[in-house]
């Protein structure tokens, strides 16, 4: 369907950031895998501590979705997490999630895989869930520790990071959903196969048709259904896998620099993948003012893109410091290079 | 520790859960059924904030079996808000920034690995309190 809406107004009543503290310079990498003679493709990215990974990313973020929602987390319906890096093969994040967050033992909990679409994946099925009146509220991640192959071009911006949202009914929400669109399709652009420890790319699909096909057809096709140009929306944030994608498709469809400049943030922490456009939206979220409008777009390879529409609401206002704002996160900033980053990674073991 | 010891344990490692006595109201942590302030039972469940501060700590360059990856590490006795000291790691924190007083928060994160195959056992540490950049 061009375009999808629950039965009943469903919206964001509570977001919540995480990004780790440690920055790997693109420099570092350019300097240990060629000579300081690439062209860098972002400022510097996001690394977690050694003792960080999506569950315990995933723990802060929902809190401070929590706090900022001000729900008791035993009414979330659902905790759900998107990631490619989950930490057990089989053992599910959500449910440590859950446990911490107070959200256990009534509700549904499950590992949501799809590349870096995984967390809009999950926010599509929270939106249903409540959206139907099966749950009252529910709690959707999308996060990622992204690791790429050493020397590889995707070590530069492999990054690590998300965001938490938790949807419940159209009259407590800070951002109401007016309408989302999916679409999918088989695309051989990126890949990892059980115990590879590192992903392969086809580097001739990744753009096109990968990315563009995908994320402007999403974005078309609910602008159209929606009735809306780009001047009627007021901010997009797209998937982040570098500077370029993004900007590209943001003037493909008619938006303007200023307009994607708040949800912006690859060049300072590189491509979080299942969290880039949750936490591109929660850097909007942060600054939006009432009555505006987001138009959000993720990717994942493999592919396919979730587009919605979000209108901000006046609870915007008081909700949004009751919890860190996503710049608070990125400016915590602790430069490493690329021996600490080894060793953080786990590329190096004593 | 062991995967049963983890589980009997989830809430109060996992989101630092104790308890509050009935009695007179102190907050308690490790739950310990028994109010040392009262002697009166404490049994009901609480969730505590997770801020206090530094009222002690000790670098640890020698650590115990299971550790090791993180060593050199802080391990510091914390004086919650509510009353409490808590022993815990330190984590996202310089070695020159640590100092008795230093306002914390509690997060949960990575304690140990067992081995390639086994559990990952998650638990409490502190951090220095999030810096917040006013609107
Ligand atoms: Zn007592």
């Amino acid at each position: 369907m061009a375009v999808m809406r629950p039965t009943l107004e469903v919206g964001i009543i509570g977001y919540g950031a995480y990004v780790p503290r440690y920055r790997l310079p693109a420099s570092e990498v350019n300097r240990i895998w060629h000579d300081g003679e690439d062209a860098e493709p972002i400022t510097e990215k996001a690394v977690p501590g050694p003792d960080e990974d999506t569950v315990t990313m995933s723990i802060e973020a929902a809190r401070n979705a929590l706090a900022r929602a001000a729900v008791d987390p035993a009414d979330l319906g659902a905790v759900w997490v998107g990631s490619e890096s989950h930490p057990y093969a089989v053992k599910p994040t959500s449910a440590i999630v859950a446990e911490a967050i107070g959200a256990v033992p009534l509700a549904l909990g499950a590992d949501w895989q799809f590349a870096c679409k995984a967390g809009t994946e999950a926010l599509q099925a929270a939106v249903a869930l409540v959206g139907s009146g099966m749950g009252r509220y529910a709690l959707a991640i999308g996060m990622d520790t992204a690791q790429g192959r050493p020397g590889d071009a995707l070590e530069y911006t492999a990054a690590a990071g998300g965001a938490g949202y938790i949807v419940g009914a159209g009259d407590e929400s800070v951002a109401l959903l007016e309408g989302s669109s999916s679409r999918i399709s088989d695309m051989p652009d990126f890949w990892r196969r059980p115990g590879a420890p590192y992903p392969e790319h086809a580097g001739r699909f990744t753009g096109d048709p990968a990315y563009f096909e995908h994320v402007e057809a999403a974005s078309w096709g609910l602008m159209q259904a929606l009735g809306y140009g780009a001047s009627d929306l007021d901010y997009a944030v797209f998937h982040q896998p570098n500077r370029r994608f993004p900007q590209r498709a943001a003037l493909d469809l008619g938006f303007t620099r200023e307009q994607i400049a708040p949800g912006m943030l690859v060049d300072r922490i590189g491509n979080a993948y299942a969290g880039s456009s949750l936490l591109g939206l929660s850097a909007v979220l942060d600054v939006a003012r009432p009555g505006q409008r987001i138009l959000h777009v993720s990717f994942g390879s493999g592919a396919g893109s979730d587009a919605f529409v979000w209108h901000v609401t006046e609870r915007i206002t008081a909700r949004r410091d009751a919890a860190p704002r996503t710049e608070d996160y990125v400016r915590r900033r602790k430069e490493i290079d690329y021996a600490t980053y080894a060793r953080y990674r786990g590329k190096l073991q004593r | 520790m062991s995967g049963p010891s983890q589980w009997r344990r989830r809430q109060q490692r996992l989101s630092l859960t104790g308890e509050i006595c009935p009695q007179c109201s102190a907050r308690l942590f490790p739950p310990r059924d028994v109010c040392p302030h009262c002697g009166g039972p404490a049994r009901i469940p609480y969730a505590l904030g997770g801020r206090g501060t530094v009222y002690s700590f000790s670098r640890i360059m020698s650590a115990p079996e299971g550790y090791e990856a993180g060593a050199p590490y802080y391990v510091a006795l914390v004086a919650l808000d509510e009353g409490p000291l808590v022993t815990a790691q330190l984590t996202d924190v310089d070695p020159e920034a640590v100092s008795i007083g230093m306002p914390v928060e509690m997060v949960t994160r990575l304690m140990k690995r067992d081995g390639d195959r086994g559990l990952i056992d998650y638990s409490f540490k502190f951090r220095p309190v999030l810096e917040r950049m006013a609107g």
